[in-house]
């Protein structure tokens, strides 16, 4: 249990997707305006997240994988797909967007409308084929573990997306040098946030 | 060539640049920026994969169903990054595994969506192949000056070798620390829409 508990955590502070590796940046700066719509697309995202993360993980060690046919035939063994696993995942991820689109949409049309636009916009998100690949790369253990870091990282991208739009808002009103103004100030800002998150890597978990 | 179709590779370069006004494809710009070998073939990487599905996706835009667009250009993209990938891990394998992810992740870089949603789909193949090809430029060109930034500050160096002669060293000059670590990536860049908007006033947000 303490394992787990410590990877969310690592996922989250440490290893955060946007201010570590930079993923999602271009939704991260396009949506951060107001802290409303980024309270609703760090929600989608951890959503989409959690459910893809898990079913990439299938797939890589249950097909994509050298040696990973083996429950097929002991003959598969020598078959490695890996180089076929941008192509998958890719789909894997727009196919569960649409079809998590339809199935909040017949559900729960409340949840819809607060998703609104965001929720087709994520298939597109680097955050999700880079959390998957990152997967790969790290070769978790078993699902669950997948599972508990991909919601770390959903987490921890919502909570980045969150914490930006609530300073943009607040320096709305700011004396801003106007070269500076809008996109350039984000940079600043996400780069000092960045460098604050940075006072948690020394943290051995 | 003609003059239009010079201002296709000339505008990204500057006045619509892809990272710093369309604002597309930050995350792997900032990511891959510590060294400029690194920067120098995600930038060749992307140019290919942009200029080449520009080309395919102009080729064949009027029998794509508008309603299925999106999946169709996400297989060509894929597809071509596949083979970029393949080719680094064949003949740069150490830059390869530097990269990491970021090769794959040139699928979701929103420069390439972008290009094929604005423009391959409503152009000829000749000018949208020199569309694609200007965009991975003006991404390269950002990518370059970022690192070339990176690397000399944080490690003296410029393609590995020396620049910052020994004799300052010994002065008591130190490597800035802070400049390979990912904030100033993304501190860097602030700083080059600052100086680019001064310089062009016309890209001021309101």
């Amino acid at each position: 249990m303490e394992q787990y508990f410590n990877l969310f955590i690592r996922n989250v502070f440490i290893d955060n997707m946007v201010f570590a590796y930079f993923l999602g940046m271009c939704s991260y700066l396009a949506v951060s305006k107001t802290l409303k719509t980024s309270v609703g697309l760090g929600i989608a995202v951890i959503f989409v997240i959690t459910v893809t993360i898990p079913v990439n993980w299938l797939l890589e060690n249950y097909l994509l994988k050298q040696g990973a046919l083996k429950w097929i035939s002991p003959d598969f063994a020598k078959y490695d797909l890996s180089f076929l696993s941008f192509l998958l995942f890719i789909a894997v991820i727009a196919a569960i967007v649409q079809l998590i689109e339809m199935v909040v949409e017949k559900f729960s049309p409340a949840l819809y409308n607060a998703l609104g636009i965001f929720l087709p916009l994520i298939a597109v998100n680097c955050a999700i084929l880079g959390a998957s690949l990152f997967m790969q790369e790290r070769e978790y253990a078993n699902i669950a573990e997948a599972t508990v870091y991909a919601l770390g990282a959903g987490v921890g991208w919502a909570l980045a997306i969150i914490v930006l739009a609530a300073i943009r808002e607040k320096i709305k009103y700011s004396n801003i040098p106007a070269p500076l103004r809008g996109l350039g100030v984000s940079f600043i800002l996400t780069g000092l946030l960045a460098i604050a998150f940075m006072g948690f890597m020394g943290i051995k978990l | 060539m003609d003059a239009k179709n010079w201002k296709l590779i000339t505008n990204p370069l500057n006045s619509e640049n892809p990272i710093t006004v369309q604002v597309l494809g930050i995350c792997s710009a900032l990511a891959v920026t510590v060294q400029v070998k690194p920067a120098l073939i995600m930038a060749l990487s992307v140019t290919v994969v942009t200029g080449f599905s520009n080309l395919i996706i102009a080729f064949i835009r009027n029998t794509i169903p508008p309603r299925i667009r999106i999946i169709i250009q996400l297989v060509v993209i894929a597809a071509l990054v596949i083979i970029v990938d393949q080719l680094l891990k064949a003949y740069v394998y150490d830059v390869s595994k530097k990269l990491s992810v970021f090769v794959g992740l040139i699928i979701t870089n929103c420069i390439i969506m972008g290009r094929l949603e604005a423009f391959a789909m409503s152009h000829k193949p000749l000018e949208s192949l020199l569309d694609g090809i200007g965009n991975g430029f003006g991404y390269g060109l950002i990518l370059i000056i970022v690192s070339v930034f990176r690397e000399l500050f944080g490690s003296g160096s410029i393609l590995g070798y020396q620049i910052i002669p020994e004799v300052l060293y010994q002065a008591g000059y130190k490597d800035n620390g802070m400049m390979i670590l990912p904030p100033m990536a993304l501190i860097t860049l602030g700083i080059i829409i600052w100086i680019q908007r001064s310089k062009n006033r016309k890209l001021i947000e309101k």
